[in-house]
């Protein structure tokens, strides 16, 4: 098993969330993790990225090598696109389509959007529309990280356990309200496979 | 699974604590701000000293002290810390330790959050004192735990470098048993620590003399491995983090033989067994070339040596998995060419930010009313002011540059010549700057602008927060000419009048626009 996972934002949306919920769940099932940050200046709304890496067996690089991503998951869609020189052949393009836009020369979202499906395992999500559906917006990391379960090697109770954990001192309804959003990305995805 | 999922500077920090570690001693610097983060979470001041230092050299100094008087510390800073703690740091490979003391430098390759790519494995090298440089998270902690042993028996400074990389990725890490602190106590020697020029001879004969210990040490370090391989046309050195970007196109072991560094001096014996049995040696290291210097010599007649000196590797950037491979011929082809569409996303102050206030109205009066004018700015959030929609900035150089800079350039007659600088910045390198200013009475004007914290570095505490006028005024600038302000919007006309006040004034003055970071401020409100 192994799955290379390149998580993708603007500095503030929060990627480093979605990223301790894999992490929680990769250890519970006892896997090999590592997973590259970035802090410090691009921090301040500039592009950030994280590479995760998962594997039954001990990971040699932190950094995942060009063409090996299995996984982009996205929190915005221009974001999703920086990286797809890292994809695999076979490899999933997961991404909100909601964007981010702090700079001047933001391309045209539809642009963007068209760009998205010419890449065949492609998920474009409204993951702010869904996390609303689930009881509020705040849930749009989760719903994202729904969308990658099909795709990630780790079983759907495990990743249900891993939000139960993270969420666990916040109460059972903000418990409750992650797992329906999680429930709700993974639905999007399995009716794209 | 008893393996904790921790950043390579969080392995470090817990193998300090773990060792029984006195005190970590350190100013915050990406990469490096993390591993005091993590002791400050997990002790308590009175037990093990957490707080933050001025800056890298009263950090050293403190460290040094602690060392000193027995107990073991622990100095942490970014690379370009380094050239600031270098004063102490140099001599203290003379003076040598007592308790052990470890230092690490966080080098930043490819500048993600720095200045330069200044390799501080050159500094152990001029310094003679035991370097290590791990490969993974495993073996930081491995390293730092050992290190401040190891620190004792040569009666050395222990220097550990670090790369972003691997400052900044998570990995599982199994501890080793906690040590109690050590008592206080002191050297046998009265005079190791007074450097007049009689006893630093006789100390510096006495550390030249410890080298071959070192050399030796490396040579029977676990952390140099020499992994035989079958195809000899090629060796490869391969130090701290760069193995891993080699294994990554070895899966299953490297076909050519492989000497893993990771603690300097470099190991003579392997090294030799390398040079002797293949054709030719490829050099991996991140950062500069180093260890490639070293073994091919200037006039590189030895055997041939590749890396970044001979164009094998690019010279500037960090190391990647895809560098490495296209070096050993498995280059990683992409399947998806990059769309032509993604456009830069610089980094920006934050909407609401003081520094922005502070950089609209200085700018709007420079840009009209003094087309001459140059702005000197300095190492922080603000240094953003370079970027739209400000454009507000002629300089960044290093930390506290910008007061001195506008002086220099003051002195050689440029008017208005203003410094920005923030406030974690002015304790940290600017004060004294601010004396040469006052004892020149020089034409400058300098704005601190101060946000409480240092915030570029995720909002640790400034050294100087609400003393900053005391401070000015203390090392003599005029009260009248020390004005404080809130930088908010509605106060943009009294901003106005103090600037062009004291734009007008030919002396030295301060103007001190104060509004907290709102970072630290949202992070204080959802705390309480």
């Amino acid at each position: 098993m192994k799955t290379d996972i390149i998580l993708a934002g603007v500095g503030g949306q929060g990627i480093l969330s979605i990223a301790t919920v894999i992490g929680q769940a990769a250890l519970r099932k006892g896997f090999y993790m590592k997973q590259a940050e970035v802090h410090g200046m691009s921090q301040r709304g500039g592009d950030v990225q994280s590479n995760l890496r998962i594997s039954d067996r001990p990971i040699a690089s932190d950094l995942i090598p060009t063409g090996k991503c299995d996984l982009i998951l996205s929190l915005e869609p221009m974001e999703a696109l920086r990286y797809l020189p890292y994809l695999n052949e076979n490899g999933w393009l997961i991404t909100n389509e909601t964007t981010f836009v702090n700079i001047d020369n933001y391309p045209e979202a539809d642009e963007v959007y068209a760009a998205i499906k010419t890449i065949q395992h492609h998920v474009l999500l409204n993951a702010d529309a869904l996390a609303k559906e689930a009881g509020s917006v705040r849930a749009a990391n989760i719903v994202l990280l729904g969308a990658t379960i099909p795709f990630l090697g780790i079983d759907d109770a495990t990743m249900q356990a891993a939000v139960r954990d993270i969420f666990a001192r916040k109460g059972e309804e903000i418990v409750t309200l992650n797992l329906r959003a999680l429930a709700a990305g993974k639905a999007i995805s399995e009716q794209r496979i | 699974m008893d393996r904790e999922l921790l950043l390579g500077d969080e392995a470090i920090a817990q193998a300090a604590i773990d060792a029984g570690l006195s005190g970590v001693y350190a100013y915050p610097g990406t990469p490096s701000t993390e591993i005091t983060e993590y002791i400050q979470a997990r002790t308590d001041d009175k037990a093990t000293h957490n707080r933050w230092c001025t800056n890298e050299k009263t950090a050293m100094e403190a460290a040094l002290g602690m060392s000193f008087a027995g107990k073991r510390a622990l100095v942490c800073m970014k690379h370009v810390g380094m050239n600031v703690a270098a004063d102490c740091f140099v001599n203290a490979g003379v003076t040598g330790v007592h308790g052990g003391l470890v230092v690490v430098a966080a080098d930043d390759p490819s500048m993600h959050s720095s200045q330069n790519e200044q390799d501080s494995r050159f500094y152990g090298d001029f310094s003679l004192i035991p370097m290590l440089e791990p490969s993974n998270q495993q073996e930081a902690y491995d390293m730092a735990y050992g290190a401040f042993k190891l620190s004792e028996t040569t009666g050395e400074p222990v220097l550990m470098r670090i790369v972003t990389r691997l400052a900044h990725s998570r990995a599982g890490v199994a501890r080793q048993s906690a040590q109690p602190q050590k008592p206080l106590s002191f050297g046998e020697d009265p005079k190791q620590f007074i450097l007049l020029p009689g006893i630093a001879r006789r100390r510096y004969r006495a550390l030249l003399d410890k080298q071959p210990t070192f050399v030796r040490l490396s040579e029977e370090s676990p952390y140099n491995q020499y992994i035989d391989g079958t195809n000899k046309t090629r060796g490869i050195v391969a130090c701290g983090i760069a193995f891993n970007y080699l294994m990554e196109s070895y899966p299953d072991g490297c076909e050519y033989p492989v000497l893993k560094i990771g603690q300097y001096p470099l190991p003579v014996k392997q090294l030799k067994q390398l040079t002797d049995s293949c054709d030719e040696i490829l050099v991996l290291e991140d950062g500069q070339p180093f260890v490639e210097r070293l073994i091919k010599g200037y006039l590189g007649q030895g055997i041939r040596v590749r890396g970044r000196l001979d164009g094998t590797l690019p010279t500037d950037g960090e190391l990647n998995p895809d560098k490495v491979a296209r070096v050993v011929g498995k280059e990683n082809p992409a399947y998806f060419a990059a769309s032509p569409l993604v456009e830069m996303r610089p980094p920006a102050l934050c909407e609401g930010c003081g520094h922005r206030d502070v950089y609209t109205v200085l700018t709007e009066i420079l840009k009209q009313e003094y087309p001459t004018h140059k702005v000197f700015s300095d190492i922080g959030c603000y240094t953003l002011g370079a970027n739209a929609p400000f454009h507000a900035i002629h300089s960044c150089v290093d930390m506290g540059a910008s007061i001195t800079m506008a002086k220099g350039a003051a002195d050689a007659g440029l008017y208005p010549a203003v410094a920005v600088i923030g406030d974690s910045t002015f304790t940290h390198s600017g004060m004294t700057g601010l004396l040469d200013c006052v004892n020149a009475d020089a034409d400058v004007t300098i704005i601190i602008s101060d946000n409480e914290t240092t915030a570029m570095t995720g909002g640790q505490d400034s050294a100087g927060t609400g003393r900053i006028e005391a401070i000015c005024a203390g090392i003599g600038v005029a009260p009248e000419h020390i004005r404080t302000i809130v930088p908010l919007r509605k106060n943009y006309d009294a901003m106005r009048e103090i600037i062009r006040e004291e734009l007008a004034y030919h002396g030295v003055s301060v103007i001190i626009p104060r509004r907290e970071c709102i970072q630290t401020l949202k992070r204080k409100k959802k705390n309480v």
